[in-house]
């Protein structure tokens, strides 16, 4: 058992954790991350090997690097001791290596003198490698951590110590594929396109991989399947507005999938609405990974009439020279508004019938800030909750809620559904274009009685 | 649309949900104006999607959509494979691979034997949205 550190991004701290558990699960590496802290962007950690190391970060997307922890203190001279302490028979290793040093700061700073100082102090180790600044066969980097502003005397001109380390580099994560996928330099985008680092962590908590088939019933321009298809799965998707499904004949979704030479990963994509989906009860998905329309720069529509008598004798159409208007290539059929709720609550039905045991569902989900709770998290009984990362924008936040299948068999019935018992009140749409001001209750009330 | 996709869709009419006939949807009528346009696509070979995937193909239904499209070199019962990686298996899987990954649909129209709704193909992508009078 080796301590290894792990320097994690600064950014969207509250999905790190379920991150690093899903691709510890994936690649079964055994690691216990109960300490993390969304506030601290070093975590400590303990695994087997080093192959774990790399196994274990070479996915992620939250993680930047790791590193063979070699000594750890709160001050430089404590740190010495350690790294004398824990790895004096380690440097002989390392003697005829080339290598360099790099010196990593969070919170605070040093000058490039004080950085030569430091780097100096550890002559001890008396490697005699070359040095190379580009490609050494070794990075040995210091890594510290000074104590936030917040927590210090006022007094105090120089900043304190919080943690220092000292460490071997051992690999770095995908982070820099944000970049190759950000949305700026995809060609074929839309309004609804999703944010490219947290559409490939949803494909990382969703356990996206080589061998598997994941479904985003919203695809849209399809910014989850090229998310998944990255990390090696084959991806289906469905969409009810064809236009978006299609694109044109120069930039569309496999247009995005040749971008990024991944297009053997593409499954396919079709288009139908999801309250009447065509894939059949039988059929069995690993994962499921959606942003669900909430109907603010898309109207939430499914299939059916607002006007439902048009329909009631259920016989086609026919136009005036006798054809029957649904078989013309340019017919479009009736829609009607639909609820967000609903769709959640027939997304959960959906996902506890067509995954795999524990397959997972990873779905977006928006929420007002001034009235959210544990009630608006919709639950199946044969769905686990095992994770509700947030997002927050000013008045508003999304959630990524992930839900694992129970395998078959063994499903929690104690637990209530809560299709049958919710009640469809204001959307989230609503309260939105209200800047989330207090609603006057009669125009909730008005919506959903034009909208049941 | 590629053959293994043909596998896994049915009609969506709701009143055909418990018809064993709504599955699978059939290539053997097409319409004048859309004839059926097939191609193969190069897709990187992975034997181990293919045994993954293998048992979540309804055989008879695949039989069957083979044969409509023109292919009767299936074999009746599903093979199972479990080494994907055994020398013995590797043309099976090749074969396997060409038929559900590499065949591309790219125009025609599907049939439900239930009640005979026809869903269009066009541009490798089938429209499963649903006239006025079929949705409930």
């Amino acid at each position: 058992m080796t301590q290894y550190l792990i320097l994690l991004a600064q950014k969207h701290e509250s999905f790190r954790k379920t991150e690093l558990e899903a691709l510890a699960e994936l690649e079964r590496v055994s690691v216990d991350l109960s300490h993390h802290d969304d506030n601290v962007p070093l975590l400590y950690v303990t695994l087997d090997c080093e192959e774990d190391a790399r196994k274990l970060i070479r996915r992620s997307i939250l993680a930047r690097s790791i590193f063979e922890v070699w000594g750890r203190g709160n001050s430089l001279d404590s740190l010495h001791e350690d790294v004398k302490q824990r790895t004096s028979h380690l440097w002989p290793k390392y003697k005829h290596v080339s290598f360099k040093f790099d010196v990593i700061s969070y919170q605070g700073s040093r000058t490039k003198e004080e950085q030569r100082e430091i780097i100096e102090s550890f002559s001890y180790v008396d490697f005699d490698g070359p040095i190379r600044m580009r490609s050494p066969e070794e990075v040995f980097t210091i890594v510290e951590e000074y104590k936030s502003k917040t927590d210090m005397l006022p007094s105090t001109e120089r900043r304190e110590l919080k943690d220092i380390c000292f460490g071997r580099f051992i690999a770095s994560s995908q982070r820099d594929i944000i970049d190759q996928y950000d949305l700026k330099k995809r060609k074929y985008i839309g309004t609804t396109s999703f944010d490219a680092e947290l559409a490939l962590i949803s494909s990382n908590i969703g356990l996206a991989a080589p061998g598997k088939i994941v479904y985003d019933p919203f695809a849209g321009t399809g910014s989850f399947l090229v998310a998944a298809s990255h990390f090696g799965a084959m991806a289906l998707g469905s969409d009810i507005d064809g236009r978006q499904i299609r694109g044109t004949a120069k930039s569309n979704i496999t247009t995005n999938y040749s971008q990024y030479n991944i297009k053997s990963q593409f499954l396919d994509t079709f288009v139908c609405d999801f309250t009447h989906n065509p894939l059949r009860q039988s059929f069995r998905l690993d994962a499921i990974i959606c942003d669900p329309p909430y109907g603010v720069r898309e109207g939430l529509k499914v299939l059916g009439s607002r006007n439902a008598e048009r329909y009631a004798d259920k016989l086609p159409t026919r136009l005036e020279n006798g054809d029957l208007s649904h078989l013309r290539p340019d017919y479009i059929p009736p829609k009607k508004p639909y609820h967000f709720d609903a769709l959640l609550d027939d997304l959960l039905f959906f996902a506890a019938d067509h995954l795999v045991d524990n397959g997972r569902l990873c779905c977006w989900m928006p929420t007002a800030n001034e009235d959210y709770g544990e009630r608006h998290i919709p639950m199946h009984p044969d769905l686990n909750l095992i994770s509700n990362c947030v997002q927050e924008f000013n008045k508003w936040s999304r959630r990524l809620l992930t839900y694992e299948r129970c395998p078959r068999g063994c499903t929690l019935s104690l637990r209530p559904t809560t299709k049958s018992g919710r009640v469809y009140k204001e959307q989230f749409r609503d309260k939105y274009f209200r800047g989330f001001a207090k609603a006057k209750d009669h125009e909730s009330v008005e919506w959903m009685e034009q909208s049941l | 649309m590629k053959l293994l996709t043909a596998n896994f869709v049915q009609c969506t009419v709701k009143a055909c949900g418990s018809s064993p006939d709504c599955f699978p949807l059939h290539f053997d009528q097409q319409i004048p104006d859309l004839p059926l346009e097939l191609v193969h696509e190069d897709v990187d070979f992975s034997p181990e999607f293919i045994c993954n995937v293998l048992p979540r193909i309804e055989w008879a239904a695949l039989l069957t959509t083979a044969r409509e499209l023109g292919n009767t070199q299936l074999p009746d019962a599903k093979p199972e494979i479990e080494n994907p990686h055994a020398a013995e298996n590797e043309q099976l899987l090749r074969d396997l691979h060409t038929l559900l990954l590499e065949t591309q649909i790219i125009q025609g129209s599907m049939r439900c034997a239930n009640c005979g709704h026809i869903y269009f193909i066009r541009d490798s992508i089938p429209n499963f949205l649903l006239p006025g009078h079929l949705v409930q």
